[in-house]
């Protein structure tokens, strides 16, 4: 075999300098090249069946905002780019398409717009991968609340049941303590959101007003084609007021069916998720008198950036949004925001960003909202309950919700609960 | 477990009609689409997995053309015979073609269809839930019977559940129609050789199966709201109703219906939280005992 030795290069020598040069010299373009490339952020959710509002409206929303970061130039020319997929409402699926999105299509960051069901699936594959993610759909308290579940990578930009529990509790305590409602009960569907729902709601409300009773419950299942047999139930009982955490289909299902029976002419009826336009236009014979807190409404907080945000969506999309677009809007514009300042879309640089951070928001308490640090989730937005009545604005007499009391509630049962 | 509650709603007549009525309208409209899939089976031999998007459709043909026409009743007849005229065309082009073959294969047919109706509903009518609302005729306040409650709709849906079970009897049992239905359900190749025409025989039937589950979608619409994929619930409850009251049974789907019907609606009173659980202890205890369900016989 030849040797050319030190003073001669060989043809293969020359060869593979020749290509290492050229590499070199490439190099920056490929980066510069590589630069450009969007930033992917993946969004997992429900695009079908009886809830496809929640995805539908969640997409639309986080969509306009990133419309608007990429009309204003990106990050530096880089483009975001939302990639959305339906999980059907399955959690084994949710998980799947989470993992697609993060191997297959190169997301570096996860807009988990997935139900409370979902979302727990997709904070285990994101816990396992470290991709960062904002939970914008989920309200369950323990996914961000319990030091088990919670997971550093992950936040949540989404109302939570115990602080809608909180003010439901103390909102509904009032009333009926003004009108001696005394027996209760509740008809929550069942899975986690529900019974969480349910049953920190009657927490507060025997808290703020210690005479009232629970004296049953009834659980549809998700997605249940027939409440008869709970409506029925309910009948039976006798209560003279009824708590309900269902929603969107779900809720007009059991209102028309409700409604056969006469039952909300015979019972207070406190059903959290009613003011959300889709299902106020949806419930063909809404009853008045149906307590409900604000999911989203235009008129709530009654400022004029909201009015306009709810403008701006129902030309876009010509329907009016929900209360999962107001949270994937403001989910995102949290990310936008970390992105601009922190000039970056490494996820564990953004979490860092994120982490106590304040916006300017439409739908903040008063004008703003934060993440807060400490459990990573967002406090200070608007919550208020009011009463519906059946033509636009649908929901009168808002109680707005005060945060001081929120928040001291919420550490008093966090120390209680050992997580504090 | 609340036994108290259970032992009251019992000795309560208001508690018994409530619950009654409320179970007999479960059961109907689970009659409804579980009789089409007995039929199906009873004659063809094919168990149609994709009878719950017939349901499905059912409902937001009702759904347009109320809104089309604002009358309920050309609602539910031009849903049950559009769904009618779907499953004839259904048939024909696509399981005719699999009659002889294995379960496996019309599965896959059926379940390709199910797939492909879920998205031609979402592409249609959207993939949100609609709500058709209750016909003005039927927003009436519940009757008050022995202090229990009963929706005149719901007397209404029973009534029509009750006549159609009357009819379909009466059409298998006392037409010759119904003759050749079960002689092709005992031996098809001697109807064959009869000089029948099996093929248009096979397509009525499925055509009225699929009729009947247009009619059950049409007839719910109003109080359940309409979203694709609904009809996969409905379709789990009507196997175990078939399985109860015995494949082929028109009469023991009825009695399946109803007592599956009244099992959920007592039993959320004093099982609320196995009310499902108790569907499916019941569909044990009747395969333990007789295999071949309440009603059919036990094949050789």
């Amino acid at each position: 075999m030849a040797h050319s030795g030190f003073g001669r290069p060989g043809r293969r020598s020359v060869l593979r300098a020749g290509l290492a040069t050229g590499a070199t010299l490439a190099l920056p373009f490929v980066a510069r090249g590589a630069s450009k490339q969007p930033i992917r952020i993946g969004q997992p959710s429900i695009l079908s069946g009886r809830i496809a509002q929640l995805g539908i409206s969640s997409r639309n929303a986080a969509q306009m905002v990133v419309d608007a970061f990429n009309a204003a130039g990106g990050l530096d020319g880089r483009t975001i780019e939302l990639i959305s997929r339906d999980s059907k409402g399955k959690p084994d699926e949710a998980a799947r398409v989470v993992r697609e999105l993060i191997n297959n299509d190169g997301c570096q960051i996860i807009l988990d717009s997935e139900a409370s069901s979902g979302a727990f699936a997709v904070q285990e594959v994101v816990r396992e991968t470290g991709t960062l993610c904002i939970h914008a759909d989920s309200e369950t308290t323990s996914l961000t609340a319990d030091p088990k579940i919670r997971a550093a990578n992950a936040f949540r930009c989404a109302r939570q049941v115990l602080h809608d529990s909180i003010v439901g509790g103390s909102y509904a305590a009032g009333i009926a303590k003004a009108q001696g409602l005394k027996r209760w009960m509740t008809c929550s569907p069942d899975y986690v959101y529900g019974r969480d729902s349910s049953s920190e709601f009657l927490d507060y409300l025997k808290l703020f007003e210690p005479s009232v009773e629970a004296v049953g419950a009834t659980w549809p299942k998700l997605f249940a084609p027939d409440y008869t047999e709970n409506v029925t139930r309910i009948l039976e009982t006798k209560p003279q007021a009824l708590y309900s955490a269902l929603y969107s289909g779900d809720l007009v299902s059991f209102i028309d069916q409700g409604n056969l029976y006469g039952l909300f002419d015979q019972v207070k009826f406190f059903a959290i998720n009613m003011a959300d336009y889709t299902t106020l236009h949806a419930v063909k014979k809404l009853p008045a008198g149906i307590y409900s807190c604000n999911r989203y409404l235009s008129t709530f907080p009654a400022t004029k950036a909201n009015a306009e945000w709810s403008a701006a969506y129902d030309k876009r999309y010509s329907v009016l949004p929900l209360n999962w677009a107001w949270q994937n809007a403001l989910a995102m514009q949290f990310l936008v925001e970390a992105i601009r300042k922190t000039g970056s879309d490494d996820g564990k640089v953004l979490a860092g960003a994120l982490r106590g951070m304040t916006v300017e928001s439409p739908f903040g308490a008063k004008g703003t909202v934060t993440m807060r640090a400490e459990d990573q989730t967002i406090v200070d937005y608007a919550i208020g309950w009011g009463v519906t009545i059946p033509q636009a604005p649908f929901v009168e007499g808002m109680e707005p919700a005060d945060w001081t009391v929120i928040t001291a509630r919420e550490t008093e049962w966090k120390k209680q609960k050992g997580w504090a | 477990m609340n036994l108290d509650a259970f032992a009251g709603c019992l000795s309560s007549a208001s508690c018994l009609i409530t619950q009654t009525s409320a179970g007999l309208i479960i059961g109907m409209l689970l009659f409804l689409v579980a009789c089409g899939v007995t039929l199906i089976f009873g004659v063809l031999g094919v168990i149609n997995f994709a009878h719950g998007a017939f349901y499905m459709l059912g409902a937001y043909l009702a759904l347009t053309a109320y809104q089309l026409t604002d009358s309920y009743l050309a609602a539910v007849l031009c849903a049950a015979a559009g769904v009618g005229l779907f499953g004839v065309a259904f048939d024909r082009l696509f399981m005719s073609r699999v009659y002889n073959s294995n379960v496996l294969m019309q599965l896959l047919v059926c379940y390709a269809f199910v797939l492909i109706l879920d998205d031609a509903v979402k592409m249609i009518w959207g993939a949100e839930f609609q709500s058709m609302g209750m016909p003005a005729a039927f927003a009436l306040r519940p009757l008050h019977v022995l202090g229990g409650l009963v929706p005149p709709f719901y007397v209404f849906l029973v009534a029509v559940t009750i006549a159609i079970a009357i009819a379909l009897g009466g059409l298998i049992e006392r037409t010759l129609f119904g003759k050749i239905v079960r002689a092709a359900a005992v031996n098809r190749q001697m109807v064959s050789a009869l000089g029948i025409n099996t093929s248009l025989l096979y397509a009525s039937v499925f055509g009225l199966g699929a009729l009947l589950a247009g009619a059950a979608g049409a007839l719910a619409a109003p109080v359940r709201s309409a979203t694709p994929g609904m009809g996969v619930s409905i379709l789990i409850e009507s196997f175990i109703v078939t399985v109860i009251g015995g494949m082929g049974s028109i009469a023991g789907a009825f009695t399946a219906a109803v007592l599956l019907g009244l099992v959920r609606s007592f039993g959320s009173i004093g099982f609320p939280l196995f009310t499902d659980g108790l569907m499916f202890g019941l569909m044990v205890i009747v395969l333990l005992i007789r295999p071949q369900g309440l009603f059919a016989r036990r094949s050789a």
